[in-house]
């Protein structure tokens, strides 16, 4: 896919300090309900910022909201100092890529992009710049409606990057990507990021934004949950166990009891440990002579700690079976 | 704001085919001008509507000057060589009033409103650019359609027909394009109103075609003060030389017809000026 940098020239300065998005208790009600509720948050510059909630959390709303296609019930969203709507030329400071595709499905990705940038007096030239920049040269005639998934995200992508904007905010950019596309869109935000630009990207995928987020924002009906930097979310909410196989796993358990231990098991001689880590069990268990097949320290994975965090929240809860998200380490 | 004035020291938008000013009137139209020419619908349906004005009156005044013959005395009466031949107007309506509702719906449709609200927050710069660029482009098609149909349906009617030096001849030729032009308009108004296309197209087919059928239902007396003023009776003022009792002057009915688009697109402005999208 399209390598080269995402924009010829941007020379911004990371500057930490400012604020380029500000939520002072936004709240939108739609009827009787509440889809977004009192909600405040800043998002900076030079950092990629997730903003995570599950589906119907109110993410879409919050960020219609900022670039004032939805009108707030109360509280107010400013961007670069100003609300969206009075922003002078607002292509050139916010690009916005809206989950539901904003594109009319019977034109061209060119002709649609084209039609953005004359609201603007962008050049044809700068156009083309974009549709190389998310590689689509080979569709860019094609009607949008025909386009993949992942193609109308590209497509999206490329409508927010047009304004070569300060401000680059994306709502489920890898909805729909294969992994080579969702791969890209990660390099893409970390290098927006870092090229000083304050990136602000939804998603309901705990494991992408591990992966991509520096600061994450959580939501859940609407309301705050928690609002910390990626490495402090980790710390707080990953608790290591450990998985351990004996034939002789009755022995094994009392041996390894304890106060601080809890030890859970299973029929097939398999324990999970917490309270030990992998190295004091394989000791233990090499000086009463126990033998190991298998030793394994298991994380909660973050998509888990989200879960448990916004269970409560959660507006539809679906009946698929529940499988666990884990991250191995081998011990 | 110490960001953007970085940023256009070093590198000048205007180097990468970028522009700070924003967006304005002017350039909402040229984005209006790019959406319209981009979609293959735009081309259909208007020639849709070049085939019903221009075509339609042909093939009725051939029609009429063959079964000439065969006319009934109170027909021989109540002949007129103009209407026949601009009678196409009927058909032509239906397509410039359809791809009017569309031109809006489609957007609303598609979520494509999203992005061009997104471009232009003010969004009434919009609604004033989509109804300029239809009508210039109605105009430009539906003149040149009314006098291919006028002229040749005139030749088509032979003997009967009459040439455009007639009385008020120019006036409905030039009539019928004005009348579809602003049609177009209150359309394009009803579909920002609806937001859905089968909602647009059945409220403007409703207000033009239906109220005055069911205007007819109303007592006579009422049917005075009422039917010369419902939109497509005051339009066709502008172009009908033989109009029923009670119709409205020509300028007058038209200007009737552009005051219903006018409040349309006021009570458009009103609600995308309030409403979520």
């Amino acid at each position: 896919m399209a390598g080269r940098s995402v924009v010829p020239s941007v020379v911004v300065d990371p500057r930490k300090g400012d604020t380029m998005i500000e939520l002072t208790a936004l709240t939108k009600m739609y009827g009787e309900k509440t889809a977004v509720d009192t909600l405040s948050f800043s998002v900076k510059p030079g950092t990629v910022t997730g903003f995570l909630g599950p589906n119907g959390a109110g993410k879409s709303t919050t960020m219609r909201m900022i670039v004032g296609l939805d009108v707030p019930t109360s509280g107010r969203a400013i961007v670069n100092g100003k609300p969206y709507a009075q922003l002078k030329a607002p292509l050139r400071e916010v690009g916005t890529l809206l989950e539901a595709k904003a594109v009319h499905t019977s034109r061209s990705a060119t002709n649609h992009l084209l039609a953005l940038a004359a609201t603007h007096g962008f050049s044809r030239t700068r156009v083309d710049e974009v549709i190389d920049l998310v590689g689509l040269q080979d569709v860019a005639g094609k009607r949008a409606g025909g386009f993949s998934l992942g193609m109308g995200q590209r497509l999206g992508i490329a409508a927010a990057l047009l304004g070569d904007p300060a401000t680059v905010m994306l709502d489920e950019p890898v909805n729909g990507l294969d992994p080579e596309g969702i791969r890209w869109v990660r390099d893409l935000l970390r290098g927006l990021a870092t090229e000083g630009r304050t990136v602000f990207v939804s998603s309901h995928l705990m494991s992408e934004m591990a992966l991509t987020a520096d600061h994450l924002i959580v939501i859940g009906r609407g309301r705050l949950l928690a609002d910390m930097s990626m490495n402090e979310f980790i710390e707080a909410n990953s608790t290591a166990s450990v998985r351990v196989t004996s034939p002789r796993a009755g022995e094994l358990s009392s041996l390894l009891a304890g106060p601080e231990v809890s030890i859970s098991s299973d029929a097939t001689g398999t324990l999970e440990v917490t309270g030990l880590t992998a190295a004091q069990i394989g000791d233990r268990a090499a000086s009463a002579g126990l033998a190991l097949h298998e030793l394994i320290t298991t994380r909660a994975s973050l998509e888990e700690a989200f879960m448990a965090m916004t269970g409560d929240s959660v507006e539809y809860h679906g009946s698929t079976t529940h499988d666990s998200h884990q991250q191995k380490d081998a011990a | 704001m110490t960001v953007m004035a970085t940023r256009e020291l070093t590198s000048p938008a205007a180097a990468q085919g970028l522009d700070d000013n924003g967006p304005n009137q002017w350039r909402a139209i040229h984005a209006e001008w790019v959406k319209l020419r981009t979609l293959r619908s735009t081309a259909f349906t208007l020639i849709a509507a070049i085939i019903g004005m221009a075509g339609i009156g042909l093939l009725i005044s051939a029609v009429t000057n063959a079964n000439w013959s065969h006319m009934q005395p109170d027909e021989l009466a109540r002949f007129d060589a103009v209407g026949r031949s601009l009678a196409g107007v009927n058909i032509a309506q239906l397509a410039v009033g359809v791809l009017g509702v569309l031109l809006v719906t489609g957007e609303y449709g598609t979520g494509m409103i999203r992005s061009t609200f997104a471009a232009i927050p003010a969004r009434l710069p919009v609604i004033w650019a989509k109804s300029a660029v239809y009508a210039a482009i109605t105009l430009a098609i539906m003149v040149p359609s009314a006098f291919i149909a006028f002229l040749g349906g005139q030749a088509l009617l032979g003997t009967h027909g009459v040439s455009l030096s007639a009385p008020g001849a120019v006036r409905a030729v030039f009539g019928v394009a004005l009348y579809l032009t602003v049609i177009g308009v209150l359309a394009g108004a009803i579909g920002f109103i609806v937001r859905s296309t089968a909602g647009g197209i059945a409220s403007l087919f409703g207000l033009l075609l239906v109220l005055p059928g069911l205007g007819n239902l109303l007592p006579t007396s009422w049917q005075t003060n009422v039917l010369p003023y419902l939109p497509s009776r005051a339009g066709s003022a502008l172009y009908d030389l033989r109009p029923d009792a009670g119709t409205l002057a020509p300028w007058t009915g038209f200007g009737v017809l552009c005051l219903w688009t006018v409040v349309a697109l006021a009570i458009a402005a009103v609600l995308v000026r309030s409403r979520d999208v």
